[in-house]
């Protein structure tokens, strides 16, 4: 029994740090105003990037690399028509995800990638010591290289936007873009730099999916793993910390689900399941309306293009 | 300086729409029939749908030209509304007067298109429905094939279990692991086979945790009634055997590869498109398996699949000689038509007698909406 519940809890982990990634750079992109919902045709792009580099180069770094590019590319795009043109933001992201999806789906059949398995993947390192904890160190650091990057960078990213000058700046810019920009803060600069920043980890989403959790390419890999960062953005309150508690939450959704038989209960409907994600979502949306949201909710100026010359 | 960017994007499109344009030459003949497939996959998933991409391409051939085949693939076959879109884009934008949709999930899409297209010839996988005039089903007998990769499945575990990789609670997916089971039991008795349901026919992600579940159980064979090949790629993670579906799986688990049922096709696609070319052709609802052989040409693309629509793959390397002679002999036997998968006494696996001895199912009980108990040896449960 003890071991099912391992089994449970670390696949947990490995498949909750594919939403990770994707949470964290919505989260950034989010909080400097910019409403990203091409997440993803990000994470789609990425991992046919990623497979593709991977293929034929034979190296992991290579792939990462073309993955985190890939999902920049069509981040930069979505900053080019919502900062530049001030388009919506709402059609742009829709748009990418079409257009991502598409290009994803499209190029993996031309390089005849789907269902091949990678050369080279991200194999488990077991960390010396932290390894050893029972249970707790099989669970969580027994596991690949990414995820512990998925670790730091909620620990690096916390500290960025809570403790730093440039975080603040960067919170500033979402929350009233004219302050800061009457401040001397470059609110565009930050703004492109965020988004784009925000498309690399939605990338690295991509290159989980083909390198780490899967080890292949599939078409609509990411099986929505773009709309579920979406509404964990929403679920983790713009909080990297959050970000980690629930993709972890969510990827054990996937994880029981599989696993029902083991703990006897499978006459659970799996359709039940899978709404969990989503009631949790509309639960924390219900929660952080209204006056809430002042303290907890996202930035005030999420989603407006931000217009120098009107008052 | 914004307009010029604008207009520079607009040049930019502009152009790449008449440089696209430009590739799609009309063919110097046009074609005498134009057939139409809706498909829930990927052309090239190589699972489900890729074989049914295949079947196409060899129909296509066929003809030197006087067919040619319009696809609509990755449809989703939960959204009526693109399932109607799929079909009439088909038959508006490219004149396609025979459509063939690939899912269960199309089955009432493809029922109303048939109302609303009499001229239109339609043909439906995997579902029941029909009508006198314009739209027929075809299917193939996947369990004959699966009872024989059973056989490959349980002369080659040794820890006993067999984990098996489910879409839907449907009887199309318990068939399937029923006949698989009676193929285990038929050469080990003491082996069981573990189910677990993903509830989806395509989800690369939950497929793969299934099969690791299963693995993480003690399981040392994967089967599986998926589309893609991740439960295949989990198999060769850890090293254990595994059992393919509709296409060829072996480069999925190279090492350990064992066989599976696969779908050939191109002969019944080449015989329904001659039977438009003749002028024959009338409502089918086929269900064909090892008694019904369509290609005696022997143009095969599957080594044990020869002119049949479900086949069993290529032995993979470690499936041992005595195996292959055991299955050889079932296979010759059901070609014959002398072997029955689901032939009394059948027990489920409550231990209540469901086909009495000396009786067989029929058709009509193997396709029951009601058929959905598991035979003893077949578990849902927690791994024992």
């Amino acid at each position: 029994m003890l071991n099912t519940v391992i089994g449970l809890l670390n696949y947990a982990v490995l498949c909750g740090t594919a939403y990770l990634f994707a949470t964290l750079g919505e989260i950034i992109t989010q909080r400097s105003g910019i409403m990203n919902l091409g997440l993803e045709g990000m994470v789609m792009f990425g991992a046919v990037c990623t497979a593709i580099v991977t293929t034929l180069t034979g190296s992991v770094l290579a792939g990462t690399v073309a993955g985190m590019l890939g999902g920049a590319l069509l981040a930069a795009l979505h900053a080019f028509i919502c900062i530049r043109l001030k388009a919506s933001q709402v059609a742009s992201g829709l748009a990418l995800t079409i257009l991502g999806l598409g290009m994803a789906n499209f190029l993996g059949k031309q390089f005849k990638l789907v269902g091949n398995s990678m050369p080279v993947t991200y194999e488990n390192i077991k960390i010396p010591l932290l390894g050893d904890i029972p249970v707790v160190g099989e669970i969580l650091f027994n596991q690949n290289l990414l995820v512990y990057i998925g670790y730091i960078l909620v620990i690096v990213l916390t500290v960025f936007l809570f403790k730093t000058k440039a975080g603040m700046r960067l919170r500033a810019v979402g929350e009233n873009p004219a302050a800061a920009d009457a401040a001397g803060i470059n609110v565009f600069g930050i703004q492109y730099g965020y988004t784009i920043f925000g498309g690399a980890l939605a990338g690295l989403s991509g290159v989980y999916f083909v390198l780490a959790l899967q080890k292949s390419f599939q078409s609509n890999i990411s099986g929505g793993a773009g709309w579920l960062a979406v509404a964990l953005v929403i679920f983790a309150l713009w909080r990297p910390s959050l970000a980690l508690v629930g993709s972890f939450m969510f990827g054990l959704i996937v994880s029981f689900q599989v696993r029902l038989s083991d703990f006897g209960l499978q006459n659970i409907p799996p359709e039940f399941i899978k709404m969990i994600p989503y009631i949790a979502t509309i639960v924390v949306l219900i929660l952080i309306s209204g006056k809430v949201r002042r303290s907890a909710g996202g930035p005030a100026a999420l989603g407006v293009p931000y217009d120098r010359e009107e008052r | 300086m914004k307009k010029l960017t604008v207009f520079a994007l607009v040049a930019v499109l502009l152009v790449s729409v008449f440089a696209f344009s430009a590739c799609q030459q009309n063919p110097s003949t046009e074609p005498e029939l134009k057939v139409g497939i809706v498909c829930i996959g990927s052309k090239d998933d190589k699972g489900y749908t890729y074989a049914h991409a295949r079947g196409m391409e060899y129909a296509e051939s066929c003809f030197n030209g006087r067919v040619k085949v319009y696809y609509r693939d990755n449809v989703d076959d939960g959204d009526p509304a693109a399932t109607t879109a799929a079909i009439e884009s088909l038959i508006k934008d490219d004149g396609c007067t025979l459509i063939f949709t690939n899912s269960f999930g199309f089955m009432e899409s493809t029922e109303k298109a048939a109302n609303d297209y009499p001229n239109v010839k339609f043909m439906h996988c995997s579902g029941y429905k029909s009508n006198d005039t314009n739209f027929g089903n075809y299917f193939g007998r996947a369990y004959q094939a699966r009872y024989l990769s059973g056989i490959a499945a349980g002369m080659a575990t040794k820890s006993n279990k067999i984990g098996y990789v489910a879409a839907k609670q449907l009887t199309e997916c318990y068939r399937g692991i029923n006949a698989f089971t009676l193929g285990v039991l038929s050469v080990n008795p003491d082996a069981k086979v573990y189910v677990k349901w993903t509830d989806t026919w395509y989800d690369p992600t939950v497929e793969k945790q299934a099969a690791i579940a299963l693995l993480d159980g003690g399981c040392d064979v994967i089967a599986q009634h998926q589309d893609t090949t991740e439960p295949g790629n989990a198999a060769k993670e850890r090293g254990a055997f595994s059992c393919g579906y509709n296409s060829p799986m072996k480069d999925a688990n190279p090492d350990n590869y064992l066989t599976g049922p696969v779908f050939n096709w191109g002969y019944f696609y080449k015989d329904q498109i001659q039977a438009v070319l003749n002028g024959t052709w009338k409502v089918t609802t086929g269900w064909y398996g090892y008694e019904s052989k369509f290609d005696t040409a022997g143009n095969t693309t599957y080594a044990n699949g020869t002119g049949y629509v479900v086949g069993l793959d290529e032995f993979g390397d470690k499936v041992s000689a005595e195996t292959r002679t055991k299955i050889q002999e079932v296979m010759n036997k059901m070609i014959a038509g002398e072997f029955d998968v689901f032939a009394g006494p059948i027990y489920d696996n409550a231990g209540t007698l469901r086909v009495e001895e000396g009786k067989v199912m029929s058709d009509g009980d193997m396709l029951n909406t009601e058929f959905t108990w598991l035979v003893q040896g077949a578990s849902d449960g927690s791994i024992e």
